[in-house]
């Protein structure tokens, strides 16, 4: 039954089903190291699905932060979901309602893989393409949280999986154009300027500045 | 941990909206220019930030260690095209190389 698009969105999707999978299951082992317990990892990863966000908020609270600065940090981290939520918006069919459920399947690559140029997104690509990466999240962040007590995440070098992802996705907007390559510069600086100064997930927030400069470009894309 | 429950539950609420957000609201319109630069500024804008954060920073002071390493050598595989998965791991085993030593 599932049309061609569907299945070559599942099929792209399964490509990345194994870094998510890597990812998660160091989510799992990071969260049962910052002793968050075994639910509350696997239900963070079943309702909110986005390792950005997740870590930001590991990142945060082990850095000694707040809810609210962790909570402020994730929203920011995730404001490119909005972005990537505009972009699709027309080629959404439906009501409201289906729109907005169907607009979850945003994820980073997915959006990437739908993307059919032009301003036109493959809605069929996009859903494929993001149920695998949704299997291998929840249960690789099971699997991180049940065997993290025998891992030590830092002797693996796990420690690093989650810059590199970040650093991996920045690389690819460092390709887009300049404005990316200076908005990126600028929040480094304002980043490792604040980091000794304020309570942890502010460098993150102040770093935003950087993005002020589309204010000034013609047309960042 | 209050406060890993509160943030779930915020965040799965939060994400749910930002989601949303576009394709219920802006079914079709256009949004200015500027709004739209800066929006597409913030993705590089955040990453960059949290690169920074997550290698260099630690208990809030800043610090150059066997991490920093393996995320310098998962950038030197990324600028040399190499995949996702096999740059992450090798940043990874770089690090794990680092401490072993």
């Amino acid at each position: 039954m599932a049309a061609p698009s569907l299945r070559d969105g599942l099929r792209a999707g399964t490509a990345f089903a194994l870094p998510t999978f890597v990812l998660a299951v160091s989510f799992g082992v990071l969260a049962r190291s910052l002793d968050w317990g075994v639910v509350a990892p696997i239900v963070f990863s079943a309702v909110v699905f986005s390792g950005s966000a997740q870590f930001a908020v590991a990142d945060v609270l082990d850095a000694g932060g707040s809810a609210i600065a962790a909570i402020v940090a994730a929203i920011l981290v995730n404001a490119r979901f909005a972005v990537m939520g505009v972009a699709v918006a027309s080629s959404l069919p439906g009501g409201r309602i289906r729109r907005a459920l169907e607009a979850q399947a945003t994820v980073d690559a997915s959006w990437a893989i739908a993307n059919r140029g032009g301003g036109r997104f493959d809605r069929d690509v996009l859903i494929g393409a993001t149920l695998p990466q949704y299997g291998a999240w929840v249960g690789g962040t099971a699997i991180g949280v049940l065997v993290g007590d025998s891992l030590d995440a830092e002797a693996l070098g796990l420690d690093v999986l989650f810059p590199a992802f970040f650093l991996g996705l920045l690389i690819d907007e460092l390709r887009r154009g300049r404005p990316q390559v200076a908005a990126a510069a600028i929040a480094v600086a304002v980043s490792l300027a604040l980091v000794p100064f304020t309570p942890p997930g502010i460098p993150i927030i102040a770093a935003c500045l950087g993005a002020l400069l589309g204010l000034w470009g013609r047309k960042a894309r | 941990m209050t406060a890993v429950w509160t943030s779930i539950v915020v965040l799965a609420v939060a994400n749910f909206l930002i989601k949303a957000a576009g394709p219920v609201l802006l079914g079709g319109r256009e949004l200015p220019q500027p709004l739209l630069n800066v929006i597409a500024l913030l993705a590089p804008a955040i990453l960059a930030a949290l690169v920074v954060v997550g290698t260099f920073s630690e208990d809030s002071s800043l610090r150059i260690d066997a991490q920093a390493a393996g995320v310098a050598v998962s950038g030197a595989a990324f600028v040399f095209r190499v995949p996702m998965l096999p740059a992450i791991f090798l940043g990874a085993l770089s690090a794990a190389l680092v401490r072993a030593l």
